[in-house]
């Protein structure tokens, strides 16, 4: 049986970037939510740096995803 | 060839056309020399759209604003306010402000017209395998072209900013420390430790200059990725299930063009801001500050 190599390849690229920015995506909203729940009066504001901040961590799977796309 | 997806329809005449979407931009029609990709039909589009607007918004401009003049006034001062924030300073977010949002709404419209089902329209052509379909509208920033220009623009301009707020040598000094290795010499009588900091400091400059071009990398990056994923991710959840599935996910890439937009261009205003402080000065004025407290 011969394994198609470019197959896995790609899984393992978006499988492993994957978990870093899960992780940090986690923690953001973890603790956006703890900052509301202390202080749910500034929802607003800490709405749209949590989504800024949100996107960041997920350019990092983003990275990968597109080193997925690009192996033959 | 490279492919993201590939999805492979029967049409009448028995032929098999591959709907795929190729992590670059397509040749939609060609002149003489020169190749004109559906991203950069679209990036066009995007600066007529905007000239259009700009044109409109001038021409109807009131004291008492009608509803289009409006829209701006808020996104305009909304956004001021956010860059305002960043700068701390209002007479240099005013400086900052115009190339900030005009990339920003030069990436929002190349970001949404790709999203736009005209998209659909395009031309069928002969690929490397049998027929490929190539669509009129791919967004400009979901070519990694684009993406790199704007990229280089604001990393160079950020630079240039510098140099014309706060003076060549001090930019220069920034990357390669002249500065920090000829206090050796006049520091050294002071300060014994001056001749392992120096070289340490220089050191760091030069970290500084790599640290400029993985901005680029990063802020192209960043952007191609964001929107090329959408629309893989678009294509693949309507092979799943056409025209309902997408749609949720329409929404998420509508949200998505705008925090990337907004990103791209916050990140420029930061790194103009960075580039146009004097850390210099700071230092002196932390010492100067030392200095009234010992005196005090």
């Amino acid at each position: 049986m011969e394994l198609d190599l470019s197959t896995l390849a790609k899984a393992i690229a978006i499988g492993v970037g994957a978990i870093g920015p899960g992780i940090g995506i986690g923690l953001i909203g973890a603790k956006a939510m703890e900052a509301i729940g202390r202080n749910p009066e500034a929802t607003n504001k800490i709405l749209v740096p949590m989504l800024l901040a949100c996107a960041f961590a997920e350019a990092i799977a983003i990275y990968a995803l597109v080193i997925a796309f690009s192996i033959k | 060839m490279i492919e993201a997806k590939e999805i492979n329809v029967n049409t009448e005449t028995g032929g098999e056309i591959s709907y795929e979407t190729t992590l670059f931009a397509e040749p939609v029609f060609h002149t003489n020399n020169f190749t004109f990709t559906n991203a950069l039909v679209t990036s066009w589009l995007a600066v007529l759209i905007i000239i259009i607007l700009a044109v409109i918004l001038r021409k109807k401009l009131k004291e008492v604003p009608n509803v289009l003049q409006n829209v701006f006034e808020i996104v305009v001062e909304g956004a001021l306010d956010l860059c305002d924030q960043v700068t701390n300073n209002r007479s240099l977010s005013v400086i900052v402000f115009p190339i900030a949002i005009s990339v920003f709404f030069f990436i929002l419209i190349n970001n949404w017209l790709g999203l736009l089902p005209i998209g659909g329209l395009g031309l069928l052509e002969k690929g490397e395998h049998g027929l490929a379909f190539i669509p009129f509208l791919r967004g400009g920033t979901a070519d990694v072209n684009t993406t790199i220009a704007l990229a280089i623009m604001a990393v160079i301009g950020a630079n240039l900013f510098g140099i014309f707020s706060i003076g060549i040598w001090k930019i220069f000094n920034k990357y390669v420390n002249l500065k920090a290795l000829g206090q050796i010499f006049t520091k050294i009588k002071k300060d014994k430790t001056i001749i392992i900091v120096a070289p340490i400091t220089f050191f760091v400059g030069l970290l500084e200059l790599v640290g400029e071009f993985a901005k680029i990398a990063s802020l192209s990056f960043r952007l191609f990725g964001n929107v090329f994923a959408g629309e893989v991710l678009l294509a693949s959840m309507a092979a799943i299930f056409a025209y309902i599935l997408p749609i949720p996910f329409v929404f998420l890439e509508i949200l998505v063009g705008v925090i990337q937009a907004l990103i791209f261009s916050m990140l420029l205003v930061v790194y103009f801001t960075i580039s146009a402080t004097d850390h210099d000065a700071h230092d002196e004025h932390e010492k100067h500050e030392e200095n009234v407290v010992v005196s005090v």
